[in-house]
């Protein structure tokens, strides 16, 4: 019986993983939730979204990376991360004037919005591919540990070690500050309760003198901060592949229908509740019953669950549950 | 308005209030979209002979005028389907006006959006969902005054005054509260951009009497304070009895037009309205 060890290898592998995921994919489901509760549709688009951002970003980090600028111990990407949004955002705004807007303007349903976002998915889809390729980049650099699980073995004097990469850290405090932003935008400040008037009930809100096209701007704005940020924290964190990003879409919109489409405090809850199931449910968890049963108690197999392989069926199993029983979501969004 | 493949149910579910185009005009050619300022005699607002309905469908007024004087209640009754909530539509610019005019303060405001509207000082109450639930009671009122870009909080103690239940509830989601307050907070909101006319499309619908009366009270109090009020009623004879003017409304034409007290007096009107 070794709680400690147990403790340390469980938070090593799972706990702190889970974590950092799950900040990545709530800030995702943060930008469909957005969408769902001011656009009404649901963004097929998003996963890509991500990719463009991230893809825009890598860009400017292999840019300032060849003129020599870094922000070491940080990774450079940090650096590159708002023009990425920029861009990101620019696009966004081009698919709408372009796209969106005819179909809003026609007071379009739902569903044809969302097949026409599955038509701005398929576009994007190429269009990373295109520029940089469908395979895998690595683009994290600086201090690759915050504490490595040497160091940590050497001042703990445990069996087991504990690491927290630099880009786990970067990505839960980054989301924290984004969250704690975006929500502040949304309770305080006139743009913010706007949006969330008109996210009520629109026509109260066009006879209220908001203006509708406003409104719709500037959250395309936010969602492309959100994508390009999830999408970055995601990258560093693990790498780029623009077909991951892709089926990124499944934990991501899973995240959001389970707290609640259009609640963004049900997105992030969302995010962490998959993200959880997900890692938990996939772990091998020989390690950690090695150090709490009894020596010859010991289990012989990997008492792993489910493969890695089958990771998004624990999405897939969630999203089903939370549609048949309760499918406003755990934040009472939107019906799905 | 079926039509449209890709037409889809959102917000309160009454497409008109978002007219984007503004009242089409089939009569004269005139220039797209402005105010004009006419005669400056006549009542302060006035839908005059207005002919026309929803869309491109067919006509639901016949010729039907609807005014009200500054500081006054005029109420507009009649028979179900006899165009009541059309008419005050109408006036709101939510119809395809095919004849008549309308005009506030002696403007001729036909062709102006609702949204337009409002800027000039018009307030409109829907019937349903006329608030947002999931914002507080506070909030509410602080998007009633969107368009203003002054100092709001003089006109939200006003209006915690004239519904002091609201002052107690600012922080709770509007949605949760009982359906005489949320009509409290629908005008509220209206009363927000400081109108001159206040446009209530049946406040007491599906509240208690008692609640009505006081809302009634309320109503009167807020035309004192100098806002005209024009309001569509079921409760014909409540209504009757504080308004200044009544329409009684049948088919989408005037049927009888008189003040309140008058109307009530009336033995027409009490046979074949009021029940006798």
């Amino acid at each position: 019986m070794d709680f400690l060890n147990a403790f340390v290898a469980l938070a090593n592998f799972v706990l702190i993983p889970a974590t950092a995921y799950g900040a990545q994919l709530a800030l995702g489901a943060l930008g469909v939730t957005l969408i769902y509760g001011i656009l009404r549709f649901s963004n097929f688009a998003h996963g890509d979204t991500m990719a463009f951002g991230t893809m825009v970003t890598i860009l400017f980090t292999w840019w300032f990376q060849s003129m020599g600028l870094s922000l070491d111990p940080l990774p450079t990407a940090l650096a590159a991360l708002p023009f990425g949004i920029v861009v990101t955002a620019l696009l966004l705004l081009g698919t709408d004037r372009i796209v969106y807007r005819f179909y809003r303007e026609q007071k379009a349903k739902p569903v044809i919005l969302v097949i026409v976002s599955m038509g701005v998915m398929f576009i994007l889809n190429g269009l990373v591919r295109f520029i940089i390729g469908p395979d895998e980049q690595r683009f994290a650099d600086g201090e690759r540990f915050l504490i490595s699980a040497r160091d940590f073995k050497e001042i703990t004097g445990l069996e087991e070690g504990l690491a927290i990469r630099t880009t786990q850290g970067i990505t839960i405090i980054t989301a924290v500050i984004v969250v704690a932003l975006l929500f502040w935008f949304l309770k305080s400040t006139r743009t913010g309760k706007s949006m969330r008037a008109f996210s009520d009930n629109e026509d109260l809100a066009l006879l209220s003198g908001i203006n509708p096209e406003r409104v719709v701007a500037i959250t395309w704005v936010i969602v492309a901060a959100l994508a390009t940020i999830a999408g970055v924290l995601y990258g560093l964190d693990k790498s780029f592949k623009p077909f991951t990003y892709f089926q990124l879409l499944l934990p991501i919109f899973a995240a959001a229908i389970v707290g609640g489409l259009g609640s963004p405090l049900g997105a992030i809850a969302g995010g962490f509740l998959i993200a959880f199931s997900e890692v938990s449910v996939t772990y091998a968890y020989k390690k950690v019953l090695g150090y709490l049963l009894p020596e010859n108690m010991e289990p012989e197999g990997l008492v792993q669950l489910l493969s890695t392989d089958y990771k998004f069926a624990v999405s897939f199993v969630i999203l089903i549950i939370v549609l048949l029983f309760r499918p406003t979501g755990l934040f009472r969004g939107k019906t799905a | 308005m079926s039509g449209n493949p890709y037409q889809d149910d959102r917000g309160n579910k009454d497409r008109t209030i978002t007219n984007t185009g503004g009242s089409e005009w089939t009569g004269a050619v005139r220039s797209g979209g402005r105010a004009e300022r006419v005669n400056g005699d006549g009542p302060f607002l006035i839908g005059d002979g207005m002919t026309g309905g929803y869309g491109t469908g067919a006509n639901i007024l016949q010729d039907c005028t609807i005014s009200v004087e500054r500081g006054e209640i005029a109420v507009i009754v009649g028979p179900n389907g006899a165009g009541k909530s059309t008419a005050m539509k109408a006036v709101f610019g939510m119809l395809t006006l095919r004849g008549g005019a309308v005009r506030l303060n002696g403007e001729d405001i036909t062709r102006l959006t609702p949204q337009a509207r409002v800027a000039r000082g018009m307030a409109f109450v829907p019937q349903t969902n006329n608030i947002f639930t999931s914002m507080t009671v506070e909030e509410n009122l602080e998007m009633g005054a969107f368009l203003r870009r002054d100092d709001i909080s003089a006109t939200i103690a006003e209006v915690y005054d004239l519904f002091p239940v609201l002052r107690d509830k600012r922080r709770q989601p509007a949605g949760e509260l009982s359906g005489g307050q949320r009509q409290q907070v629908a005008v509220g909101r209206a009363l927000m951009t400081r109108p001159g006319v206040l446009m209530l499309d049946e406040p007491t619908a599906g509240v208690s009497p008692i609640v009505m009366d006081e809302l009634f009270d309320r109503i009167i109090e807020v035309a004192r304070t100098g806002i005209s009020i024009l309001m569509v009623e079921q409760n014909a004879r409540q209504a009757l009895e504080i308004a200044d003017k009544g329409f009684v409304l049948v088919q989408g034409a005037n049927a009888y037009t008189d003040t309140g007290k008058a109307l009530l007096a009336d033995p027409d009107v009490r046979r074949t309205f009021l029940g006798g």
